[in-house]
């Protein structure tokens, strides 16, 4: 699967996915700048990503607890989420993702 | 540098044999590694308790890899650590933080805080793992124009004196527990009090909630589900603040001053500044002794950098150890360390207050 990522700089990026993993690892991997400062605990708010063109809905819902932590995060919109609560697989093969702003 | 050769303190200049940098789990058992050769310590952190990222970040969360502990949540592993290294009676700089790094004349460091404090050691040991917590900056356009622009006016991410804020125009942002708190405690003083965030929904404890609702029954706050866009004044003195609804509308506010809590976040700080050839924010090591580039400053936990490493608090606590060992050479240089086990050692139980 890919994930279709925008940085802050407003560069788009296709970086292969890998199942199982969180869009926040591979993000974080492929060197783009997501803080990620606890390491994916959803207890920072750090890795906030905008969910763009209908993906949002295609997700599950955020948990309780990344709902509560989005209220810690910056520049919130109604397709936010953490990404270190999007779980690769096959059926967001082309997820759009942008990261927002620190 | 032994005792007959250090010079005369400074007034107010606080002498030790090291100075540690961050009082998360890496800097507090570094407390008992080096305690257990003698050296003593002193512990600067900009937070207000020990702990670092384990409670500040995941108090609560379990942490399962740390050797002989199959479950520890942040918080329990902190108690114990300071638990462990109570015996060496280390001395905490809490709410300060490390600000500048100057080699002396007869080869120490003097590390200075944003507190004025000034701290004299051979040795400098940063375990400061991202850099320091500081409060999120929303991204407001020329936020910082209007921050430190005096008490009670502009932008301000904590409330030092409450009594500043009566009879203002206050406007509040955030959804947890600070930004609820400070809703509750303002109001009563404030001319007006406008509170937004980007749900109607807070992750404030619920009583905390309730109060606020009531308060926007009477007509002493005001709530709206919105963020701030801009903020307006000449020369930096907060006049109003463009908000925008849920539904994008944009209207002009009102303000004396803007606080804004969404927490805290990560930044390096001025440790970037210590002349340490940082690599991509990051101290680079030898495996050896955890030493930076410059002879006397250490680097352990997830602030440095080597082949293999890996940001782990068991990979911090052995560093600890062994930078406590080079550490023994520059604060000892004329004496023998000598290696022993806290199970055999009388000399080291002793230390820990354990003697049979």
């Amino acid at each position: 699967m890919k994930i279709i990522a925008t940085d802050r700089k407003g560069v788009v990026h296709a970086i292969e996915g890998r199942d199982g993993w969180t869009v926040m690892e591979i993000l974080r991997d492929a060197g783009l700048p997501v803080a990620a400062e606890c390491g994916g605990a959803c207890a920072c708010a750090t890795c906030h990503v905008y969910v763009r063109d209908g993906w949002y809905e295609k997700l599950s819902p955020p948990s309780d607890a990344e709902v509560d932590m989005l209220d810690m995060a910056l520049a919130v919109e109604p397709d936010s989420r953490l990404s270190c609560q999007i779980v690769c697989a096959d059926e967001l093969d082309g997820i759009k993702v942008t990261i927002a702003p620190e | 540098m032994n005792d007959m050769t250090a010079p005369p303190a400074e007034a107010g200049v606080i002498e030790t044999d090291a100075i540690i940098i961050g009082a998360g789990p890496v800097g507090l058992f570094a407390v008992f590694e080096l305690g257990l050769l003698d050296l003593k310590c002193h512990l600067v952190d900009i937070l207000d308790r020990p702990g670092g990222q384990c409670t500040e970040l995941y108090p609560e969360k379990p942490i399962y890899d740390i050797p002989g502990l199959p479950i520890v949540t942040g918080e329990e592993l902190t108690e114990k650590l300071l638990a462990q290294i109570k015996p060496f009676k280390a001395q905490y700089h809490f709410g300060e933080m490390a600000s500048g790094l100057e080699k002396l004349a007869d080869g120490r460091w003097k590390l200075s805080t944003d507190a004025g404090t000034e701290l004299v050691a051979p040795v400098v040991v940063i375990a400061a793992g991202g850099g320091s917590f500081v409060p999120k900056r929303p991204p407001v356009p020329d936020i910082e124009k209007f921050e430190n622009k005096g008490d009670g006016v502009g932008v301000h991410y904590a409330v030092r004196k409450m009594e500043s804020f009566r009879g203002k125009n206050i406007l509040i942002a955030g959804g947890g527990d600070s930004a609820l708190d400070w809703t509750i405690n303002l109001a009563p003083l404030a001319k007006s009090l406008t509170l937004v965030h980007h749900r109607d929904g807070f992750r404030a404890a619920q009583h905390s909630v309730n109060q606020m609702r009531e308060l926007e029954r009477a007509g002493k706050v005001k709530f709206h589900v919105a963020s701030v866009k801009q903020l307006h004044g000449d020369n930096g003195k907060l006049a109003a603040a463009t908000l925008a609804g849920a539904d994008k509308k944009e209207w002009t506010h009102e303000t004396d001053a803007f606080l804004p809590f969404f927490g805290l976040t990560i930044k390096l700080g001025p440790i970037a500044d210590f002349g340490l050839n940082l690599h991509e924010n990051l101290i680079p090591v030898d495996t050896a002794k955890f030493e930076s580039q410059t002879p006397g400053i250490f680097a352990i936990g997830d602030i440095n950098s080597y082949p293999g490493k890996l940001k782990l608090i068991l990979s911090g606590f052995h560093e600890a150890a062994l930078m406590s060992q080079a550490a023994f050479h520059i604060c000892k240089p004329n004496e023998k360390l000598r290696f022993q086990y806290t199970t055999s050692s009388s000399s080291l139980q002793k230390k820990l207050g354990v003697t049979a």
